[in-house]
């Protein structure tokens, strides 16, 4: 259980001021455009916020498991019984585009360009 | 090329699909082929204010397959996201387990060539979810999530193979595992498996020793292309540092893809960055405690030992000792018999199916049951055609044994092969007036009903079934023949 804490989110003193390449960083992997002003914004932003969470840091915490989930409730499990699908019609009629079968998106491509 | 001191080293991810008959968070049906986007709803199409509720009997395949390869089950484990942007995951996050897996630290042995075995450490098994598909067409994709949501059991071992046949040995016998519990199909055409090889090679050279860059191989769709990729990948690498004097350096791993036409690993990408999944807990899902209990139920009620298999025979299915105790001989032809009945045949002629036809033409070709080419549920079909009198006892065993090279509905085949049961009252007795035209003297002994009657009878009957090619329903024939003879 020695990774228990990994994705809890730890304040690091150092780190709470959020850089402008940070923001960057977040934005691309959110596929967002973000001018310039705006990533000076954001940027200020996020740090406030995050020093305003840092309260959190004065709590002593050791020996106390980290929390997985916030109810106090385990195993809500189903039995594996079919149930109707949406069928293709309904499953596309919000698509942007479709060609009736499948969803139509632009050409994917990896990072590097290929297929 | 002087002798090379070298070591390869391979480590296996292998995604298995489990065999459900639902969606890992929601109802949606598995289907292979299917329409597309047909077995989709707001929970796997990832619309908002749907929530995903877990498949208990994927994770209980999970935690079985995990005990089976001698993993430490996890008592409390948790969901995870994973995020990342593509198409074909409509969340824009994958629902996967990252710091609490299903098992971890277990191994698996494999058979050696020299009669050997040796064990391969496992590193984790968990469950996720798998993406859609997309498929490429000109200047547009298609994506299609019938795939989408679609339970996944990720094994991971730890680098201890060293040859490319020690990889393929792995694949085979995992899939003799999961095929003998029943958590997967495992057919690797189907893609219900699929292996992915991280290769490296280490060098003694010089005094010195040099390893060779981690490459993961994709695309391997059969044992085959594993062995085949893994050793040409080896190679590759080998002549790279020999030429090059290419080693290990910090950096992202690079991916090759297998080129089964040419036999070759082609470089598919080079990411620049890593992936940053940014993985944290899904508030949508609560965590799975497991406890001892539930931990036992798992591990017995699936591993049926045959011989709760035959009791199970005798009382759910009414067969004789006898019957039973053939049929749990061994477990492929146990599962065989077992899946046909819940697929709808009568227990006890699917039983004379095997029994009779299958173990016999089995036991000629030295193989199993199951791999005539007849699925347990083709079989069922049989049974049923059988029972509702669409075909006759004899006629089956003919169908039966065409069914192996020819996977249609029996149904179908009872048609090409014109062996649909005769039932029609007044086509039959056309006949059997007929017959007993010109079989006067036997006619003659059944109605002395003198000792050579029943005889007499069986010859008339033998010649009915004679002119219709064994096809004319028996009962139907007999009924005919009693009146005329009366
Ligand atoms: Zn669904």
């Amino acid at each position: 259980m020695k990774n228990r804490g990994k994705t809890v989110i730890t304040i690091d003193m150092d780190k709470q001021k959020i850089t402008v390449e940070r923001v960057k960083t977040v934005a691309k992997l959110a596929r967002l455009n973000l001018n310039d002003a705006e990533i000076s914004q954001f940027s200020a932003q996020l740090s406030d916020i995050l020093q305003y969470i840092e309260k959190l840091n004065q709590l002593d915490t050791a020996g106390i498991e980290p929390l997985a989930h916030c109810l106090p409730v385990s195993n809500c499990l189903r039995d594996d019984i079919i149930k109707p699908s949406l069928g293709t019609e309904k499953t596309l009629s919000n698509a942007p585009d479709s060609d009736g079968q499948f969803f139509i998106v632009p050409k994917i491509l990896d990072e590097s360009g290929n297929l | 090329m002087a002798e090379l001191d070298y070591k390869i080293i391979v480590g296996l991810e292998i995604h298995v699909q489990l065999a459900t008959r639902t969606k890992m968070f929601c109802g949606c049906e598995l289907v292979f082929a299917g329409e597309p986007n047909s077995r989709v709803c707001p929970v796997c199409l990832g619309l908002p204010g749907a929530l995903p509720v877990m498949n208990k009997q994927a994770v209980e395949f999970a935690i079985l397959t995990a005990s089976a390869l001698n993993c430490k089950i996890a008592k409390f484990t948790k969901w995870d996201r994973k995020s990342y942007y593509y198409p074909d995951l409509p969340k824009n996050y994958q629902i996967s387990q990252y710091d609490l897996p299903v098992g971890e630290n277990g191994f698996i042995e494999i058979p050696l060539a020299d009669g050997q075995s040796k064990k391969i450490r496992i590193r984790r098994v968990h469950l996720e979810e798998d993406a859609g598909k997309n498929l490429h067409s000109g200047a547009f994709s298609q994506v299609d999530l019938n795939r989408a949501g679609m339970p996944l059991m990720e094994i991971v071992t730890e680098p201890d193979m060293n040859n490319p046949q020690e990889v393929a040995t792995l694949a085979m016998e995992l899939q003799r595992i999961v095929r003998f519990l029943g958590v997967s199909q495992a057919d690797m055409q189907k893609g219900h498996m699929r292996f992915e090889p991280n290769v490296n090679v280490v060098i003694k050279k010089d005094g010195g020793e040099f390893k060779t860059p981690i490459t993961e191989i994709k695309n391997l769709n059969s044992f085959k292309a594993l062995e085949k990729g893994t050793a040409f990948e080896a190679k590759r690498q080998l002549n790279e540092f020999l030429e090059r004097g290419e080693v290990m350096k910090s950096g992202n791993k690079k991916t090759f893809g297998w080129d089964d036409e040419r036999g070759v690993t082609v470089l598919q990408r080079e990411k620049e960055e890593a992936h940053d999944y940014r993985y944290f807990p899904d508030p949508d899902l609560v965590p799975v405690t497991v406890d001892e209990k539930w931990l036992t139920d798992i591990q017995s009620g699936c591993r049926e030992l045959p011989l709760a298999m035959q009791k199970r025979f005798i009382t759910d299915y009414s067969l004789n000792d006898y019957d039973a105790g053939v049929l749990t001989a061994d477990k492929d032809t146990a599962g065989f018999f077992d899946e046909a009945v819940k697929a709808g045949g009568e227990p006890k002629r699917i039983c004379n199916f095997i029994t009779q036809t299958g173990l016999k033409i089995s036991g000629e070709k030295n193989c199993r049951v199951s791999q005539l080419g007849i699925s347990p549920q083709r079989l069922a079909e049989l049974a049923k055609l059988v029972a509702g009198g669409t075909v006759n006892a004899t006629a089956a065993a003919a169908i039966f044994e065409k069914m192996m090279q020819d996977d249609s509905e029996p149904q179908k085949i009872a048609e090409s092969l014109n062996l649909i049961q005769k039932s029609d009252e007044g086509e039959l007795a056309k006949i059997v007036d007929e017959i007993l035209a010109a079989n006067q003297d036997a006619v003659n002994e059944v109605k002395s009903d003198g000792k050579k009657s029943k005889k007499a009878q069986g010859f008339l009957m033998g010649q009915v079934m004679q002119r219709t090619k064994g096809t004319a329903n028996p009962q139907v024939v007999a009924k005919i023949m009693n009146e005329r003879l009366k």
